[in-house]
């Protein structure tokens, strides 16, 4: 072969070559296109999936989010019927210590002068009150005369109050048994020795021995509570028995000592 | 606050009663009554270490007032906290007891739970 033929058949290898070349970088171009295609289609598609698969847990969340939000209102109406529950529960367990108290002291001792000065302090201390007085009945004259009192400087002439059975307000719940309630301080000078603030019958079952009578609460106290009235019917009945029974028991050790002395100077000079 | 030694200074007996029976709420309380000032210092200087002191003001032979002077006075007891319980509810009488040292001022009739906020707070329970 000569040098000219060796010289063409080299030119139109490598012009093969630069052809086939050529065609590799097009198909390369075409391919990486392609890829870059799939690649945008497959980003584009997972996304979809990602923001449906989102909207189902918000959907999720704001479901739990309402229903934990229904519980809360749930829980705060709970707590707030057990606050309001417990204040009740507190009052109530404050009254029955009151009463408790009460009931525990007017029957501790059968000294008449003791168990008057326990309603005393149980008028003073528990209800609340500054002018008062109790009164007891005699039965042959069917008068109520004060054997107790308290602010005689607030109430001129409480120390020395009586009345008749059937007469006037106090006579009147001294004959019916029945409770006279005013509830307020009516200012301007409405509160009179005749007209109480209130007026408690002493019983023992039907049969009213006497009288509490309340005129003037203590300034830090404005009206009578739910516990008072609790109070009074408690002081209505065990206040009555308790001051009977030491009155009885009083008249008797008296009697038992007239007796013994009597049968002392019989022994002595016999 | 557990095992607490309280002072209920009270010449009544249906009040002494009605405060150591609300005391009974905190456990295991001992509750050391006197009847008057006098008694109250007595039983102030015994064994007992006193947490909290319950005075009445209206008091025979030494009265409340004087009774939280002396305490206020004292190196050994002037820290021990000191609620007045009375029937005085004037603004005055109110000003005049927290002014001689008590802590707390509470007029009667009590509601025991009053008296045990009351309690609870200068004892930090």
């Amino acid at each position: 072969m000569s040098e000219e033929s060796k010289a063409e058949k080299f030119l139109e290898i490598f012009n093969k070559g630069k052809e086939f070349t050529e065609e590799l970088l097009r198909e390369n171009q075409r391919l990486r296109y392609r890829l870059a295609s799939m690649e945008t289609e497959a980003a584009a598609g997972a996304s979809s999936d990602e923001v449906r698969r989102m909207r189902d847990q918000i959907t999720q969340l704001t479901e739990e989010n309402r229903r934990i939000a229904q519980r809360f209102r749930e829980v705060e109406e709970e707590n707030k019927d057990f606050a309001h529950r417990y204040i009740e529960i507190e009052e109530q367990n404050n009254n029955l210590a009151n009463l408790y108290v009460a009931s525990y002291q007017l029957h501790s001792t059968l000294d008449f002068r003791e168990v008057i000065q326990i309603v005393q302090e149980i008028i003073i201390n528990l209800v609340g009150a500054e002018a008062f007085a109790i009164l007891l009945l005699d039965e042959k004259t069917n008068e109520l005369k004060a054997i107790a009192y308290e602010g005689e400087d607030v109430m001129p002439g409480v120390a020395t109050i009586s009345t008749r059975l059937g007469e006037g307000v106090m006579g009147t719940v001294a004959k019916t048994g029945e409770s006279y309630y005013i509830n307020q301080d009516v200012e301007g000078g409405a509160i009179t020795l005749e007209k109480p603030l209130a007026a408690v019958p002493l019983k023992i079952k039907e049969h009213v021995i006497g009288l509490i009578v309340i005129y003037k609460l203590l300034q830090q106290k404005d009206a009578f509570s739910a516990v008072d009235y609790e109070l009074f019917s408690l002081l209505a009945a065990h206040a009555a028995t308790a001051i009977f029974s030491s009155k009885l028991y009083s008249q008797s050790e008296r009697k038992l000592n007239t007796i013994q002395s009597f049968l002392d100077l019989l022994t002595t000079t016999s | 606050m557990e095992n607490a030694n309280f002072l209920v200074v009270e010449d009544s007996p249906t009040m002494r009663q009605l405060i150591s029976f609300s005391l009974k709420r905190f456990k295991n309380a001992k509750i050391i009554e006197a009847v008057d000032g006098v008694d109250a210092l007595k039983k102030l200087s015994g064994p007992d270490k006193i947490d909290l002191i319950l005075t009445d003001i209206n008091m025979p032979v030494m009265d409340g007032l004087k009774l939280v002077s002396l305490v206020r006075q004292n190196a050994q007891l002037k820290n021990i906290p000191i609620i007045i319980i009375t029937t005085e509810g004037a603004e005055e009488d109110r000003e005049r007891g927290l002014a001689l040292g008590a802590n707390a001022y509470i007029s009667k009739p009590i509601q025991s739970s009053h008296l045990i906020k009351t309690i609870s707070e200068l004892l930090s329970v």
